[in-house]
C-alpha cells in the first residue's frame, strides 16, 4: 500500500468533502418540505376552483346573489348560506369579543400569578374540546335549555323587534352564534393575552410611578399600546368563526332561508357542505357545493391574511 | 399662571391656598373634592376587576358544563363492550365502538407518517436556513393555511384522492389529517428550534462537525422535547376533527381490513349517532364523547404539565 498522505492532492484541487454534499442535500430536503406550504395553498385553490367549474359556468356571478337552493330543479344560489355564515359569525363576535377581552385583561393585568396560570390552563383546555363534542352538548343540553328559558323571555321583552319575534324551535341562528362564540373565545383570549403581555413592562411601571391605579395603568399604558394587536386577535377569531362546521351544523337548524328573526333556523356555507356533500346526486349539485367551499375559502383566507398582517407587525419585533 | 411654562404658580406664602397645599402635600388634609376623586378612581378600579373576573367565569362556565355533562352521561353509558364490541344494527341495544377507537388511532398514525416529516423539515428550514423575505412568506402561507376551515381540506382530498380512486378510504382520511397538521407542526417546530442557544451550533461547527449533522444530532436533539410536544398537540387537535373525514374516511360499521376501504373514526361515529333518532345511539354518542374527550384532555394536560417551565419562553403558535 502506498502512503496516502504523501500523494494527497493540493487543497484547492480536491473534490468537495462528503459532508458538504450532505449539507447541500439536507438543505435541499428541508427547503423542499418548506415549499410544501406553497404547494398546499395552490392545491387547495386549484381543486376547489376546478371542482366548481361547472357551477361557475352555469350560474356565473348570479350564484352569489340568488336565494334559490333547489337540488331537484338544479337551481343553486349561495346567498342564504353567505347570510347564515356572516350573521352567525357576527352574533358570535358580539358575545365573544367583550368576554374574551375582559378575560384577557383580567388574566394578564389584574389577576395574581397563580390564578393566571390555573385559568389559562383551563382556557387552553376549552380550546381543545373537539367541535363535535360541543355540538353534541349543544343539541341535547344547550338547545333545549335555550328553547325553554332564555328564548321565550327574550321574545316577551324584546318581541316588538323583528329580531326577536316568530316561532321558537330551539335550533336557530342565535343558537349557532352562541356555540360559535364558545368555540372562538379561547383563541381570541389567548392571542389577546399574548399581545397584552408583549407590552413592555417599562410602560406599566411609568404609569404606576405616576400614581395610576391598576385599571388606569391597563387603560393608559397597556390598551393604547395593544389596540392594533387586539384588533388582529378579533379578526383571527372571525376567521375561525366563519369556518366552524360541526358544532354549528348540529344546532343551527340547516334551512337555507334568510329570516329576519334570530329564532329562525339558518344554514352556513360550511354546514351545507358537511350535510349535503356526500349525498350530492348530480354533477352540477356537487359543483355548486364546491363553489360554496370556494366562497368560504376566499373569505377565510382574506380574513386570516388580514389578521396575520395585523398581528405580525405587533409580534415580530419581539423576535429580532 | 407663569408665562413661560403654562403651569400654575405656587400660591404666595401665607395665603389660604398655600396652607391647603402644604397640608395636602403632607397627606393630612386633602381637600374633599380631591378625596372623592381618589375614591372614585379606586371604586372604578375595583369595578373593572370585578367585571373582568366575571367575564373570566362566564368564559369558563361552558367548559365546566360540557365536562360535567359528558362525564355524567358518558359514565352511565360506557362499559366493557363499548371498548370491545362492534356497533349493533338499529334496534338492537348494546354494542360498542371498538372499530372507531382503533380507526381513530390508525388515521392519526397515517397522518403522523405523512405530516410529521414535512412539518419538522419545514420547521428546520424556517429556523436555520433561507432568507428573511422568503421565510416571511413561508410563515405567512403556513399561518393562512392554519386558518383554512377543516371542511375545505376534506373537499380538496375528496377531489384529489377519493374521486380518482373511486372510493372513500382510510388513506384519504390519513392524507387529509396529514395536510392539516403540516402547517401546525411547521410553526411549532420552528419556535422550538429557535429556543436552542446559538452557542450550541457554533460549538459543534467549531469542532468540525458538518452543518447537517450539527442540526440533526445537536440542535434537533436539544429541541426534541418541544417538537414532540408540538406534534402531540397537533395530533390531539385533529383527533377530534369530524368535518374533513365525512367524505374521505367516511366511516364504517365494521372492522377495516384494508387502508383502501372506508374506516370508522370516533368523531364520525359520535356525529352520526348524535343526529340519529334512537335513544340507545344517543347514549353511545355520549360514551364516545367521553372517550374522545378524555383522550384529548389527557394529551393536553400531560403535555402542558411536562413543558410548563418552557411555556413562557416558547410560544406555541395558534
Amino acid at each position: 500500500m502506498k502512503l496516502a498522505s504523501a500523494e494527497a492532492p493540493p487543497l484547492s484541487g480536491r473534490k468537495l468533502p462528503e459532508s458538504h454534499v450532505g449539507d447541500q442535500a439536507f438543505k435541499g430536503l428541508t427547503f423542499g418540505m418548506a415549499l410544501a406550504v406553497f404547494g398546499l395553498v395552490i392545491l387547495v385553490g386549484y381543486e376547489l376552483a376546478n371542482g366548481s367549474r361547472l357551477a361557475l359556468h352555469q350560474f356565473g356571478w348570479h350564484f352569489l346573489t340568488s336565494t334559490d337552493w333547489d337540488p331537484v330543479q338544479e337551481q343553486f344560489g349561495a346567498l342564504p348560506f353567505i347570510f347564515g355564515t356572516l350573521a352567525s359569525s357576527v352574533i358570535a363576535l358580539f358575545i365573544a369579543v367583550p368576554l374574551s377581552l375582559g378575560t384577557a385583561i383580567f388574566l394578564s393585568e389584574l389577576a395574581p400569578l397563580w390564578v393566571q396560570q390555573v385559568l389559562t390552563f383551563f382556557i387552553e383546555l376549552l380550546a381543545a374540546v373537539p367541535s363535535v363534542i360541543l355540538g353534541l352538548w349543544g343539541i341535547f343540553v344547550m338547545v333545549p335549555w335555550l328553547r325553554e328559558h332564555p328564548f321565550p323571555w327574550l321574545r316577551q321583552v324584546f318581541g316588538f323587534l323583528p329580531l326577536f319575534s316568530g316561532p321558537i324551535y330551539g335550533v336557530s341562528l342565535l343558537a349557532g352564534g352562541i356555540i360559535i362564540a364558545i368555540m372562538i373565545v379561547p383563541i381570541i383570549t389567548s392571542v389577546s393575552r399574548e399581545i397584552l403581555r408583549s407590552v413592555p413592562g417599562l410602560e406599566r411601571e411609568a404609569a404606576f410611578a405616576l400614581g395610576a391605579t391598576r385599571w388606569e395603568v391597563t387603560r393608559v399604558a397597556v390598551l393604547s399600546h395593544a389596540k392594533r394587536g387586539l384588533f388582529g386577535a378579533v379578526i383571527l377569531g372571525l376567521g375561525r368563526a366563519l369556518g366552524e362546521t360541526m358544532a354549528v351544523t348540529m344546532v343551527i337548524g340547516n334551512r337555507p332561508e334568510i329570516a329576519k328573526s334570530l329564532f329562525a333556523p339558518s344554514y352556513t356555507l360550511a354546514s351545507a357542505v358537511a350535510n349535503e356533500f356526500a349525498e350530492a346526486t348530480t354533477n352540477l349539485y356537487l359543483s355548486a357545493l364546491f363553489e360554496l367551499g370556494l366562497v368560504l375559502l376566499g373569505v377565510t383566507v382574506l380574513v386570516n391574511a388580514l389578521a396575520r398582517l395585523l398581528l405580525k407587525t405587533v409580534a415580530e419585533p419581539a423576535f429580532q | 399662571m407663569s408665562l413661560k411654562t403654562g403651569l400654575p404658580l405656587p400660591a404666595p406664602p401665607g395665603s389660604p391656598e398655600a396652607k391647603a397645599e402644604t397640608l395636602g402635600r403632607a397627606g393630612v388634609g386633602i381637600d374633599s373634592k380631591q378625596e372623592s376623586y381618589h375614591r372614585w378612581r379606586n371604586v372604578k378600579n375595583g369595578l373593572v376587576q370585578a367585571v373582568t373576573c366575571l367575564c373570566t367565569l362566564a368564559v369558563l362556565l361552558p367548559l365546566a358544563l360540557v365536562f360535567n355533562h359528558v362525564l355524567k352521561s358518558g359514565l352511565s353509558a360506557v362499559n366493557l363492550t363499548f371498548f370491545t364490541g362492534l356497533p349493533k344494527p338499529v334496534g338492537e341495544p348494546g354494542g360498542g365502538m371498538a372499530n372507531a377507537i382503533v380507526g381513530t388511532f390508525e388515521l392519526l398514525g397515517l397522518a403522523a407518517l405523512l405530516g410529521v416529516p414535512v412539518g419538522v423539515c419545514g420547521g428546520i428550514f424556517l429556523a436555520e436556513y433561507g432568507s428573511t423575505k422568503l421565510n416571511w412568506w413561508i410563515r405567512f402561507a403556513a399561518d393562512v393555511l392554519n386558518g383554512v376551515p377543516s371542511i375545505i381540506w376534506g373537499m380538496v382530498v375528496y377531489a384529489l384522492v377519493v374521486v380518482p380512486r373511486k372510493g372513500f378510504s382510510a388513506w384519504a382520511g390519513g392524507i387529509v389529517l396529514g395536510m392539516i397538521i403540516v402547517p401546525l407542526i411547521m410553526r411549532t417546530s420552528e419556535e422550538m428550534l429557535r429556543l436552542v442557544p446559538q452557542g450550541y451550533r457554533e460549538a459543534a461547527l467549531a469542532l468540525g462537525i458538518s452543518q447537517w449533522r450539527t442540526l440533526v444530532q445537536i440542535v434537533l436533539r436539544t429541541a426534541l422535547r418541544g417538537i414532540t410536544t408540538g406534534i402531540l398537540l397537533a395530533l390531539a387537535r385533529v383527533a377530534g376533527e369530524t368535518a374533513p373525514l365525512l367524505f374521505t374516511a367516511f366511516g364504517n360499521r365494521f372492522w377495516n381490513h384494508s387502508l383502501n376501504d372506508p374506516i370508522a373514526a370516533l368523531p364520525l361515529q359520535i356525529f352520526s349517532y348524535a343526529i340519529s333518532p334512537y335513544e340507545d345511539w344517543h347514549r353511545q354518542a355520549w360514551a364516545g364523547a367521553l372517550v374522545l374527550l378524555v383522550l384529548v384532555a389527557l394529551v393536553n394536560v400531560s403535555v402542558r404539565l411536562l413543558t410548563r417551565e418552557r411555556s413562557n419562553r416558547g410560544r406555541l403558535p395558534l
